[in-house]
Order: structure tokens, then sequence, then C-alpha cells
């Protein structure tokens, strides 16, 4: 199998409409465990996602997966903060991906099945997906994503809306993944979650790196005087 | 109010006793309309689907000439297509002109800016909210446009529906390039304004409510079909 990392990013940027939305950035990740990045509400965690994930466009830098770009990207999936339904039934939602790569439909079929009973959903294949609850419809956008056994998974605060019923039963999914080798790169405002999830931290503010190390040395002894205003709860602006 | 009660009674009398021209008139002019909708809807919902999801030069002008042209008035599409199947004309070889199928050519070009312009309205608005999605999942351009075409479908039913209600009752062009010939090229439209001009005001107004009947009954057809007011599907 093609291997994507390790992940060099080198002054990477993006912008919109003139306005620099993150960058510029350098980072070097490797190929396993969970990357959590951080930072303050208008930090840059979301446009850093993307612009990893290349749903953003760099405008300055340099991105390069250890595979040609084309194959790096058929081999990651992305959860949105907000879950974007298809308007199809929760069966459907999960063969989509499948389907749009050529499995046949009995096949996708099958395993959009085995992977409702993953995530607790069997019971509601039939439902239009627009119809479910929030975290029912992340639970499936999670699937969803994990459906076509991506290398690497970007989760955009993907709990931030759920209670903790349905944050509880996302972070074993993400868990379970994780164990079985995907890696994980999430943004999110939880630190209780960073820290149960975090193998490594990225601290972002105003769209500038200003950690990345391992998580129990961020959580435990942060560098810089922003990290560690924020892990103690102050506003950080 | 005379005249009325006289259209009335002569629709009834034409529907009990199932009048043979009538039933040829009703028949050609949904062949013509049915069949001019199908071609009409498979170039403008590809065409609406196209302009949704593609960035390119020139796109908001197009998107603009095609609003501008929902309102092409149809006698001058008739005469153009006249100009252009007229044995004069560069495809009067093919002896189109006064047939069905001129006809049709002329419905499909006015129904095509309508039903593109209005299926865009709804392919744009759901492209912005599965933008981000299918971007993350790496579709080719033509599965993204698969994708907005089959999960809009009922609203793409109402373009297509909006379609057929101009197809069925225009009357402009299709006098010009069908010629209103008897046992032909004669539709419900072309057949009132000719009764009209006959002063044949209670046959006309027959006519009239048949066409009405008709478009009544085959949007409810439509919806019925595709189980429109289905619960959450709507």
């Amino acid at each position: 199998m093609v291997n994507l990392f390790p992940l060099t990013v080198r002054s990477a940027q993006t912008s919109r409409r003139g306005k620099l939305l993150v960058g510029p950035v350098n980072l070097d990740l490797g190929g396993a465990g969970a990357t959590v990045v951080m930072g303050p509400n208008g930090s840059g965690k979301t446009s850093l996602l993307r612009l990893l994930h290349g749903a953003a466009r760099l405008t300055g830098g340099a991105i390069e997966w250890a595979c040609a770009e084309e194959e790096a990207r058929s081999r990651q999936g992305f959860v949105f903060q907000r879950p974007v339904m298809l308007r199809r039934t929760v069966l459907d939602n999960l063969m989509y991906p499948l389907r749009m790569r050529g499995t046949a439909r009995s096949d996708a079929q099958t395993l959009a099945e085995e992977w409702a009973h993953r995530v607790g959903l069997n019971p509601m294949l039939a439902r239009m997906a627009t119809n479910l609850s929030g975290g029912e419809q992340q639970k499936l956008a999670l699937a969803r994503a994990m459906i076509t056994q991506p290398q690497v998974l970007f989760l955009d605060e993907p709990t931030a809306a759920l209670d903790g019923r349905a944050t509880r039963e996302v972070e074993a999914v993400l868990r379970a993944a994780r164990a079985s080798g995907t890696r994980l790169i999430l943004s999110t405002h939880d630190l209780g979650q960073a820290k149960r999830l975090a193998d490594e931290v990225i601290f972002l503010l105003h769209g500038q790196v200003q950690e990345h190390s391992d998580a129990r040395s961020f959580f435990d002894a942060p560098k810089s005087i922003e990290a560690r205003a924020f892990l103690r709860g102050d506003i950080v602006e | 109010m005379g005249d009325l009660w006289a259209g009335l009674s002569e629709a009834v009398r034409l529907l009990v006793t199932l009048d043979g021209d009538l039933v040829q008139i009703t028949l050609r002019s949904l062949q013509v309309t049915l069949s001019a909708l199908v071609i009409g809807s498979a170039i403008a919902l590809p065409l609406a689907a196209f302009l949704a999801v593609r960035r390119f030069r020139f796109r908001r002008g197009v998107i603009a000439v095609l609003n501008a042209l929902m309102g092409l008035p149809p006698v001058v599409v008739g005469l153009i297509v006249y100009m252009l199947l007229s044995r004069s004309g560069p495809f009067g070889v093919l002896g189109l002109l006064f047939t069905p199928t001129a006809m049709i050519i002329a419905q499909v070009i006015i129904i095509v800016p309508l039903i593109a312009s209005i299926a865009h309205q709804s392919l744009r608005d759901l492209w912005s909210e599965y933008h981000d999605l299918l971007i993350s999942m790496n579709v080719t351009q033509a599965q993204k446009m698969r994708t907005l075409l089959w999960d809009a479908r009922r609203a793409l039913l109402t373009a297509s529906l909006a379609g057929f209600g101009r197809a069925i009752g225009e009357v402009g062009a299709i006098m010009i390039v069908g010629g209103n010939i008897d046992n032909a090229t004669r539709v419900l439209t072309t057949a009132i304004a000719l009764e009209t001009g006959k002063g044949d005001f209670a046959l006309a107004l027959g006519l009239g409510i048949i066409l009405i009947a008709l478009a009544i009954t085959v949007n409810l057809a439509i919806h019925w079909l595709s189980r429109t007011e289905a619960e959450g599907r709507w």
C-alpha cells in the first residue's frame, strides 16, 4: 500500500479575497497517531485542515505528501463540524463514496450495512439522513468518511455540536480508527477531548503555528505564553 | 356569459362523444409537447448542473443570457426556425417545415432557457450545500453533476413542469413552423386560434377548457408518479 507520510509543509498559506487565512506554516507530520489542532476562535484551525486536505487553495509555499498528490487525495477523508448530509437515505449516504469509486452495488451495500452497525445506525438505514438528530448525522458523516478506509482522516471540531453521549460514541469510533492505523488530524475547542485523543498538538494563533509538540509536553509544559494562557482558560486574542 | 356556458357544454359534448378530431388534436398536442419536454430537459438539466458546478470565464454572462432568454418571444423563435427550415434555408433539404418535428424544434428552443434557469437556481443552492463534501470526497466533475441532478430531482421536476406549461400553451411559434394543417400539424392551441378567428367561440372555449384540463392532469400525474408529496421528500 502507498504510504502518504511523512507530510512536509513548507511556508504553506491560503488566502481568500486578499485576506490571509492561515500561514505561512511549516510542519512535519509522521504517519501514526492523532494530531490535535488547537487555538482560539479565528486562529485558522479549519483553514489549516482544509489546506492540508487540499480543499483550500494553496496560495503560497508547498505541501508535499510522500506520494503523488492525486493518490494522496484519494486516501483522505474529511468530517465537517456541521455534517453535510446528502438528500438520500442513511444507506445511500454510506454507499455513496464507494459507488463513486466504482465499487459494485452489492459490495457497497454490504460494507455500508457493516459500518452502520459499527456506529449504531443499523436500525435507521432506510431513513432520510436529513431527518436524523445532530449526533446521528455526525456518526453517519464519520462512518461515510471512514468507509473507504482512508489513511488519514481530517476532522473539523467533530463533536462541537454534540451532547456528552454522542461525543463519547464519536470518540470511541475515532479511537478504534486510530488503533487500526488511521492517521487522525482533528481540530477541537474541547480541552478534555484534546487530552483524551491527542498524541501530538499543534497550537495555532493568528494563522501561525505557535507550538507543535507531543501531547504530554504541550499539556504539562507549554512553551509559549499564549499556549499557557489558553490552557489556563484565559481569553487569548 | 352565454358563450361561457356554450363553451362548457361544448367541451362536455366533445369529451363525452370522444370526438375524433378532438382526440387526434389532443394526442398531437401531447406528442409534440412531451417530445419537446423530454428533449428540452435532456439539454437544459445537464446545462444547469454544469453551470452550477463549473467555474469558467464568462460564466456569469452565460447565466445572465440564459435568464434573459426565458422571455424569448415565441413568434421570433418561430420566424427563425421557419427561416432555417424553409426550402431556401440551411436545413431546407431536410423537409421538416410544416411537420410536428419543426414544432418540436421550436418548442425546445423556447423551453430550454426556462427549464435551465429554474433548474440552475435549485442546483446552485444544493451545490453550495454539497460543495465541501464532494470536494473532500474527490469526486469527478461528471459525478458532481450527476449527484446534484439526482438529489435535486424533485426541484428539477418543477422546472420541467414549468417548461411543459410554457410549451403546451404555446401558439405563435408552432403556428408559423407547423402551419396549423388539419390532420397533420393542428394542435389544441392552433385549433383554438383558428376557431376564434372563424367566430366559433363555443368550440374555441371548449378546446380551451380541455387544454387547461390536460395541463392540470399531466402536472398531477407527474407529481403522483414521482411521489413528490410523500412525507419528508418534498
